[in-house]
């Protein structure tokens, strides 16, 4: 699509009304046996992630374990959805889960500032793909976004969806550094037309990463490109999200904005760190009655 | 962009949430209320009373005291002698200490006020404790401010209080319009012979207790129950100074004819069909949400509500589209529970007249639209309704129907939607939306309504005037201006 194309797609977003609508997303009450199905679902819907310089080989396969069993004390728990990793760990992590549910997904193209070339960049992506990445997470170049170079931004993420083959592309739009909801819901649009499995905020390395608002947006982008074209995308909140409550209301959010069949880890995920143990205190808490303190739940 | 293709969401019962009962435990109910008349609670003169029954679930709550002329007398008599005597006469800083007294009284048992407001009204307890209660107390705080400050209020003029002040509330908002009655009146220094509806007279006269334990000399408020034969009493009583309504417009006339030819000052506030217009430039998704807002706040027992949604034609199909699946979100049933988004009809007789101009669209040839929700066996209970395809000629499009009732009308200029969201008898409020500023200036300006939201909704502020145009009443309340009515200046 050309560049002007892509600029008329903006459509203005109203701050104010969406922190309402976020707010009263934030009053529902979510009790009992709706709470543990929400959990579990939260559970299952988390991409494990370690992001960092001082990853290793031992780190990345403990981590591993515990995206397959994340409270062994507690039955009937499911798995993670997936483990994220850089692309240099995609092997050790495929094989650290196999016979496992539990996707690998790979941070790539030049993660987490975007900017190198787009021939480091596929390069990258070939990486984890080759190394066998079920879902590669690519971050937009927002530099170019910023400067209205819209049809790069749509160009690259081609680029990039095609060098994926059949490995899902989440699209990191690092909405912490695109400032405004009308650009949040604009760079969203450019990426499911350029392709984007997933829409997914942040990389977690720029504050405000997920917030509601930022979420929401991104929700109702997704809603009404489904409406216009039929294809589901999915949704990735990352960074900020480290408590059960707020991990509920986001799924409060995905409820009553797309409905039941995003209700599921295929379509919608949560990228985060520590989010899980915080889950599994929930619902062992659920389970017996008290809180249990944090040392009984693993840190990896 | 690819070809249009049919999609539906499901917003179905994959994950469903458990029911989160607000407790009522803590909240008295006493089996029987009295007049709260000169600081005591009394029996009507005559032993009549009504029962108050719980829209919800058909049960009884409470009985309270039906007055007639007699009673009404004596609390007419009670208020002039505290006039006269004790309130009149007393430091307007000191007036302000007592307001601010029942403002933090209000804040304090605010619980208890919401739990009882939605047990009696039917309205969602999310409601009652989030918008009801806080506010009301916000009124009594803000007029304790304007208590010694009439002066700024009116620079160069001396305010002095009308006297007394016979007011009569409506019941879709039965302690917030308490509060937003008594706050200006007792901050500029009137006393009040109060009446809450029939229907809802609960919470009033907890207000009465309240007010009774904030040490607030007798018989500066009085609060007396009952039904139309009891407001007219008010209305008609000599000694009255001024009267303040919010109700039909039917009533408003009523009292209009009544205290015509008296020195008799009046302040109406009546009924509505507030357009909620909505350009092809609007953020769509957060019109949407404002637009279901301005209609199922409260079951549509609004005044102000946005009944009448303009769209422009090219945006009609997403925006409609979008309102049908909000509407499949939208939780209906038990007041109490913490997650109902609307609750119970707030009576039976208007349960008819709501199902009556159901009838009536459905005759006309509009297009009515209903989501798939189960509603409770017991109680008064309405569907959230659209009527699609609706003119300007129909009934239901004229004539306020005062409950979840939404119709839709399309427009294609900016001078269409003009004339037709004034072609109404009413002027209460309206609402525009457009990422346009200029268009928003252009429109409030030429808008015959007393209350214009651009890009918002229903939002209510003490500092704000409230009041309409044409037949929708006269007066303000709320703001600097919600002080003029109380006060005679020289």
């Amino acid at each position: 699509m050309t560049n002007n194309q892509l600029k008329a797609l903006r459509r203005p977003i109203d701050q104010v009304g969406v922190e309402e609508r976020v707010a009263r997303f934030q009053t529902r009450s979510i009790k009992s046996e709706a709470k543990i199905q929400g959990l579990k679902m939260v559970l299952n819907m988390i991409d494990l992630t370690t992001l960092e310089g001082k990853d290793t080989e031992g780190k990345v396969r403990q981590m591993c374990y515990k995206a397959m069993h994340p409270h062994d004390a507690l039955p009937d728990l499911p798995s993670v959805a997936a483990v994220c990793v850089y692309p240099t760990y995609v092997a050790i992590a495929k094989d650290a889960l196999k016979g496992s549910d539990v996707k690998v997904a790979s941070v790539a193209t030049a993660f987490p500032s975007g900017n190198s070339s787009r021939k480091i960049k596929l390069a990258d992506t070939k990486i984890a793909v080759d190394a066998g990445a079920d879902e590669v997470d690519m971050v937009i170049s927002r530099g170019e976004y910023l400067s209205g170079n819209y049809s790069f931004v749509f160009d690259e993420i081609a680029a990039i969806k095609e060098a994926c083959g059949k490995a899902r592309l989440k699209v990191i739009l690092e909405t912490g550094e695109l400032s405004t909801l009308d650009n949040v819901r604009h760079a969203s649009d450019i990426a499911m037309l350029a392709g984007a499995d997933f829409i997914k905020t942040s990389t977690g390395k720029i504050s405000p990463a997920a917030t509601m608002p930022v979420t929401l947006v991104m929700l109702e982008a997704i809603r009404d490109f489904y409406y216009e074209t039929g294809k589901m995308v999915g949704m990735k909140p990352a960074g900020g999200i480290s408590k059960s409550k707020l991990a509920l209301h986001n799924l409060v959010m995905v409820k009553e904005t797309l409905g039941d069949a995003w209700l599921s880890n295929e379509w919608f995920r949560f990228g985060a760190s520590s989010l899980a143990n915080d889950v599994l205190m929930q619902l062992a808490k659920q389970a017996e009655g008290r809180y249990q303190g944090l040392d009984y739940f693993s840190k990896d | 962009m690819a070809k249009k293709t049919e999609t539906k969401l499901d917003f179905g019962s994959k994950w469903d949430y458990s029911s989160a009962p607000e407790s009522a435990g803590h909240a008295e109910i006493k089996k029987e209320y009295g007049l709260y008349i000169n600081g005591k609670f009394v029996k009507a003169e005559d032993g009549k009373k009504f029962a108050s029954i719980s829209p919800s679930t058909d049960e009884h709550i409470a009985y309270f005291a039906e007055a007639s002329d007699k009673d009404v007398d004596k609390a007419v008599k009670a208020a002039r002698k505290a006039y006269n005597e004790v309130w009149g006469p007393m430091a307007p800083k000191e007036r302000a200490k007592y307001i601010f007294r029942i403002a933090r009284l209000i804040q304090e048992r605010a619980r208890e006020f919401a739990v009882l407001e939605s047990i009696d009204g039917g309205k969602p307890i999310r409601e009652s404790r989030d918008v009801d209660v806080p506010i009301a107390a916000n009124h009594f705080f803000y007029y304790a401010g304007w208590a010694d400050k009439l002066e700024y209020a009116f620079p160069g003029k001396t305010a002095k209080p009308v006297g007394v002040a016979g007011q009569i509330i409506p019941w879709n908002f039965p302690l917030l319009m308490a509060a937003w009655k008594l706050a200006p009146a007792l901050a500029c220094g009137n006393t009040v012979v109060l009446k809450p509806a029939e229907t809802t007279p609960l919470t009033a006269m907890k207000l009465a207790e309240l007010i009774h334990d904030s040490g607030l000399p007798a018989g500066v408020v009085n609060i007396v129950t009952g039904a139309g034969a009891t407001g007219a009493a008010i209305v008609n009583h000599p000694d009255v100074d001024k009267v303040a309504f919010t109700g039909s417009t039917g009533v408003g006339k009523i009292i209009q004819k009544a205290i015509a030819g008296t020195n008799k000052t009046a302040t109406l506030e009546l009924g509505g069909k507030a357009a909620n217009i909505i350009f092809d430039d609007a953020p769509i998704d957060q019109a949407v949400e404002g637009i279901i807002n301005g209609i199922f706040f409260n079951q549509g027992h609004v005044c102000c509500a946005g009944s009448r949604l303009f769209v422009q034609e090219n945006v009609k199909d997403i925006v409609i589209k979008k309102l049908k699946d909000r509407l499949s979100t939208l939780i209906v049933g038990d007041p109490m529970d913490k997650n109902t988004d609307v609750g119970a009809i707030n009576s039976k007789e208007q349960l008819d007249t709501i199902n009556k101009y159901l009838k009536i669209g459905v005759e006309e040839g509009a297009e009515i639209y209903q989501p798939n929700c189960t509603l409770p066996k017991k109680g008064n209970w309405c569907k959230p309704t659209l009527f699609l395809e609706a003119s300007q000629s129909h009934r239901i499009v004229q004539e306020e129907i005062f409950g979840p009732v939404l119709t839709v009308q399309t427009f294609r200029t900016i001078d269409e939607v003009i004339d037709k969201a004034n072609n109404t008898p009413f002027g209460l409020s309206a609402g525009v939306w457009t990422d346009k500023g200029s268009k928003i200036f252009n429109l409030t300006t030429k808008l015959r309504a007393g209350v214009i939201w651009a890009n918002t909704f229903n939002k209510f502020d003490p500092t704000s005037p409230f009041g309409g145009y044409k037949e929708s009443g006269y007066g303000r309340e709320g703001g600097l201006q919600g002080l003029s009515p109380y006060v005679k200046l020289s």
